[in-house]
C-alpha cells in the first residue's frame, strides 16, 4: 500500500505536512507552556508537606511521562519504516530520538533536584529515577549506532532493530528495577504518589503536560523538516524552495 | 538439515583452531574477578556479598568481549555473504553460529566458576544457585549480543557501541541473576528468579534468530 | 525467458546515486560483460543482482520470478563471487569447499575436490591452511567453486581475473566458453580487458556526482 507513492514524492508531502502541523503545535505549545509556569509558580497553592518545592514537579512530571511516550513513539516509528520500508518513517525516529534523550534527561537533573530537599541527597536508587537513567542509556544506544554509519538508509534500519529490541526490553528493565528497588530498600522511601492532589494543583499540571507534549511536538517536526532537507539538498522542490526563500528575504532588507 | 550441520561442523573446527583467541576472555574474566578482592580488601563477608554481582558483571563483560569475534571473521573474508546466498535458512544459521559461540567461550566460564566461588567465599548453595543462573541466563546474553553485533559488524570498530548497546538491555538479567544467588545465600528459595530467567531466555531463542538474521541482511547493504 | 532480468532498478549508496532505471537482461548461454570506472556502481549493481542488496527502486527478476519470491530456487542455481572470496583463512583449500558445497547443497566426494583443485594448479597446497597460500592461490581456491557448481544457471563474478596469472586467466576464460556454450548465463566485471571468444553483451555505467 505504501509502495505506489514515490519516495521521492513522500518526502516532499511530508515535508509539507510537518509545514501545516507546525504553527499548531508551536502556538498550542508555547501558550501553554508560559499559562502552565505562571499558575503553577504564582497562583497554585503551596503543599502542606513540600512547601514550594514541590512545584518542580510541574517540569519533572511531565518530562517523566514524555520521556517513555517519545520512546514509544521513536519505536513505533522505527517499526513503521522497517516493515513497510518508509523512508520518512525512519527520518521521524532519528528526529524523536534526540527530543526524547534530552526530555529523559530534563527529568533526570529535576528529579534530583527535587531529591535533595526530599530525600536529602542529590541522587537516591530510586525506582523510577533507575529506569530513567536506562532509558536515556537506552536514547543514546540508538543515536551512536545511527551515527555510526555512513550510510544513512543502513543506519536508519540499525538504529530502528535496536529501538525495537529497547521497546521490548522497556517493561522488563522496568519491573525488574522496581523489584529490584522494593528487595534492596524496602520501606525507607517516602512515597510520593498516591495522596490525591488539589484540583488548584492538577490543573496547571495538566497544561504543562499539553505545553510540554506540544512543544516536543513542534521541535520533532521541524527536526523531520531539517533532515528531509539535508537529504534532498539537490532535489529540485528543494533548490526552488531555498530560492524562493532567498528572494523574499533580499526583497525584505531591500 | 545438511547446510546447517555443515555448518555446525565448520564453524567448530575453526573455534578448536583459533583456540588461543577464545581464551582471552576467559583470562579476563578470571582477572576482573581478582581485581575486587584487591580494590574492596579481602573481608570474606564483603566478598560474599559482592560477589555474585561481581561474577555476572564480569560475565557480562568478557561475555562482550568475546561476542565481537561472532560474525566478524565470517564479514571480513566474504563468508557470511556466501552464507546468505546459500540457500540455507539465515535465521537458523544464525543461530547455529550463537550456539558455537556460546559452548566455546561462555561454558568455559561456567565451568571454572567453582575456582571463582572460593575466591569469593561463596558458600556452596550460593555458588549453586549461580551456576543454575549462568546456564540458563548466558544464552541470553549471546542472543541478545548476536542482533547488535551483526548490525555493527560492517563497522570495524564495534568495542565500545556494543557495550553501550548492550548493557542497558541486559540489566534485568542481572537483577533477577544476582538476587537469585543472594536468596540462595539466605537459603531461600529461588526458583522464582531462575523460571524469569527461563522465561526471557525462551522468549530470545523464539525472537532473536530472526533479528539477528535481519542485522546480518542489513550489514551487506 | 531469460535467466535474470531487472526492471527499472536504482541503487543509492551513501546517499549517492549510483545509477538509475537499469533495465537488463540474461539469457542462457549469454555473458554480461559490465563496465564502468570505479564507484560507477559495479559491484553494488552485481550484489543487487544477488540479492544481498535491495535496491532504492525497481525488480529482480530470475526467471520472470521476483528473486525475494525464489527462494533457494535462485540459490541453488546461482554462484557469485565477490572481492571478498568468502575462504576461511584458518581451513584448509579442501575444508573450506568441501563446507561451501555443504553448505550449498552441492553433492560433491572429496576425490572431485582434489581434481579441481589440480586443475587448478594447486597440487600439494590441498591441506595447508588458506592464509598460508598467496594471494592468486586464494582466488583460485574460490574460483574452484565454478568447477564444482558447474550446473547453475548463472554466475555473477565481480572481478574474476585480479590477481591471477597468465596460466589461471587461460584456465578461466576457457572454463567461462565452456560453461557458456553449454547454457549458462554469466554476469562479469573485469578491469583487464575482456578477451573472450564468445560475443559479448555490454553494459556501461557512469560515474555520477
Amino acid at each position: 500500500m505504501w509502495k505506489w507513492l514515490h519516495p521521492y514524492a513522500k518526502t516532499e508531502k511530508t515535508y509539507w505536512l510537518c509545514q501545516t502541523l507546525l504553527p499548531w503545535f508551536s502556538v498550542l505549545g508555547l501558550v501553554a507552556l508560559i499559562t502552565g509556569a505562571i499558575w503553577a509558580l504564582a497562583f497554585s497553592p503551596a503543599d502542606y508537606q513540600q512547601g514550594d518545592s514541590y512545584r518542580i514537579f510541574h517540569i519533572h512530571v511531565p518530562s517523566a511521562i514524555l520521556s517513555k511516550s517519545l520512546y514509544m513513539g521513536m519505536a513505533i516509528a522505527a517499526f513503521v519504516g522497517l516493515v513497510w520500508q518508509v523512508k520518512t518513517a525512519f527520518m521521524s525516529m532519528m528526529a524523536i530520538a534526540a527530543v526524547g534523550a534530552v526530555v529523559t534527561f530534563v527529568s533526570l537533573v529535576t528529579g534530583s533536584a527535587w531529591g535533595k530537599p526530599m530525600w536529602g541527597t542529590w541522587w537516591e536508587w530510586d525506582a523510577r529515577m533507575t529506569s530513567q537513567l536506562v532509558l536515556l542509556f537506552l536514547f543514546f544506544g540508538v543515536m551512536s549506532l545511527y551515527k555510526s554509519f555512513e550510510d544513512k538508509q543502513q543506519a536508519s534500519k540499525a538504529a530502528g532493530v535496536m529501538a525495537i529490541v529497547g521497546i521490548i526490553n522497556l517493561p522488563i528493565i522496568h519491573y525488574s528495577v522496581e523489584w529490584w528497588n522494593t528487595l534492596h530498600q524496602g520501606a525507607t522511601l517516602m512515597k510520593l504518589d498516591k495522596p490525591s492532589m488539589p484540583l488548584e494543583m492538577l490543573l496547571p499540571f495538566f497544561v504543562s503536560l499539553v505545553g510540554w507534549s506540544s512543544a516536543c511536538g513542534a521541535i520533532v517536526l521541524l527536526r523531520i523538516q531539517n533532515e528531509i532537507l539535508r537529504r534532498e539538498m539537490k532535489r529540485p522542490w528543494v533548490i526552488a524552495l531555498a530560492q524562493q526563500n532567498v528572494t523574499q528575504s533580499n526583497t525584505a532588507t531591500k | 538439515m545438511n547446510g546447517l550441520g555443515a555448518l555446525l561442523r565448520r564453524d567448530l573446527s575453526l573455534a578448536y583452531r583459533q583456540r588461543a583467541e577464545l581464551m582471552q576472555p576467559l583470562l579476563f574474566f578470571i582477572l576482573v574477578i581478582t581485581l575486587f578482592p584487591l580494590g574492596v580488601g579481602p573481608e570474606p563477608n564483603t566478598l560474599k556479598m559482592i560477589g555474585p554481582g561481581v561474577i555476572w558483571v564480569a560475565a557480562i563483560l568478557s561475555s562482550l568481549l568475546g561476542l565481537e569475534r561472532l560474525f566478524r571473521d565470517d564479514f571480513q573474508d566474504g563468508s557470511l555473504e556466501q552464507l546468505i546466498l546459500s540457500g540455507v535458512p539465515l535465521a537458523a544459521a544464525a543461530l547455529v553460529k550463537v550456539f558455537v559461540h556460546w559452548l566455546t567461550s561462555i561454558l568455559p566460564l561456567i565451568i571454572i566458576s567453582p575456582l571463582l566461588a572460593l575466591f569469593l567465599h561463596l558458600t556452596e548453595p550460593m555458588y549453586w544457585a549461580l551456576v543454575f543462573t549462568l546456564l540458563i541466563g548466558t544464552p541470553i546474553l549471546s542472543l541478545i549480543g548476536a542482533i547488535a553485533v551483526g548490525l555493527t559488524v560492517g563497522l570495524n570498530r564495534g568495542g565500545v557501541l556494543l557495550a553501550l548497546l548492550l548493557l542497558p538491555v541486559f540489566i534485568p538479567l542481572l537483577i533477577f541473576a544476582t538476587s537469585a544467588v543472594e536468596s540462595a545465600s539466605m537459603q531461600l528459595q529461588y526458583s522464582g528468579q531462575l523460571a524469569i530467567i527461563g522465561a526471557m531466555f525462551l522468549f530470545s531463542l523464539a525472537l532473536a534468530p530472526f533479528a539477528i538474521a535481519y542485522a546480518l541482511r542489513v550489514s551487506q547493504t | 525467458m531469460a535467466v535474470l532480468s531487472t526492471q527499472n532498478l536504482s541503487v543509492i549508496k551513501r546517499d549517492r546515486l549510483l545509477f538509475d532505471q537499469v533495465n537488463l537482461s540474461v539469457d542462457s548461454g549469454s555473458l554480461l560483460y559490465v563496465k564502468g570506472p570505479n564507484g560507477a556502481g559495479k559491484t553494488s549493481l552485481l550484489r543487487v543482482l544477488t540479492g544481498l542488496v535491495e535496491p532504492e527502486s525497481g525488480i529482480v527478476f530470475y526467471q520472470d520470478k521476483k528473486i525475494q519470491k525464489c527462494g533457494e530456487d535462485y540459490a541453488t542455481n546461482l554462484v557469485y563471487f565477490g572481492h571478498k572470496l568468502g575462504v576461511s583463512g584458518s581451513l584448509s583449500a579442501v575444508e573450506n569447499l568441501q563446507y561451501w558445497c555443504d553448505s550449498h547443497q552441492v553433492k560433491v566426494d572429496t576425490n572431485t575436490i582434489y581434481q579441481t583443485l589440480e586443475k587448478l594448479n594447486l597440487v600439494g597446497l590441498e591441506d595447508i591452511p588458506v592464509a598460508s597460500l598467496s594471494a592468486g592461490q586464494q582466488r583460485r581456491t574460490a574460483l574452484a567453486r565454478l568447477w564444482l557448481k558447474a550446473d547453475a544457471k548463472l554466475w555473477i563474478l565481480d572481478e574474476p581475473f585480479t590477481a591471477l596469472d597468465v596460466q589461471g586467466i587461460n584456465v578461466l576464460s576457457d572454463k567461462l566458453i565452456d560453461y557458456l556454450s553449454k547454457g549458462g548465463a554469466v554476469i562479469i566485471t573485469s578491469h583487464q580487458l575482456l578477451e573472450l571468444d564468445y560475443p559479448t553483451q555490454e553494459l556501461t555505467l557512469e560515474y555520477r556526482i
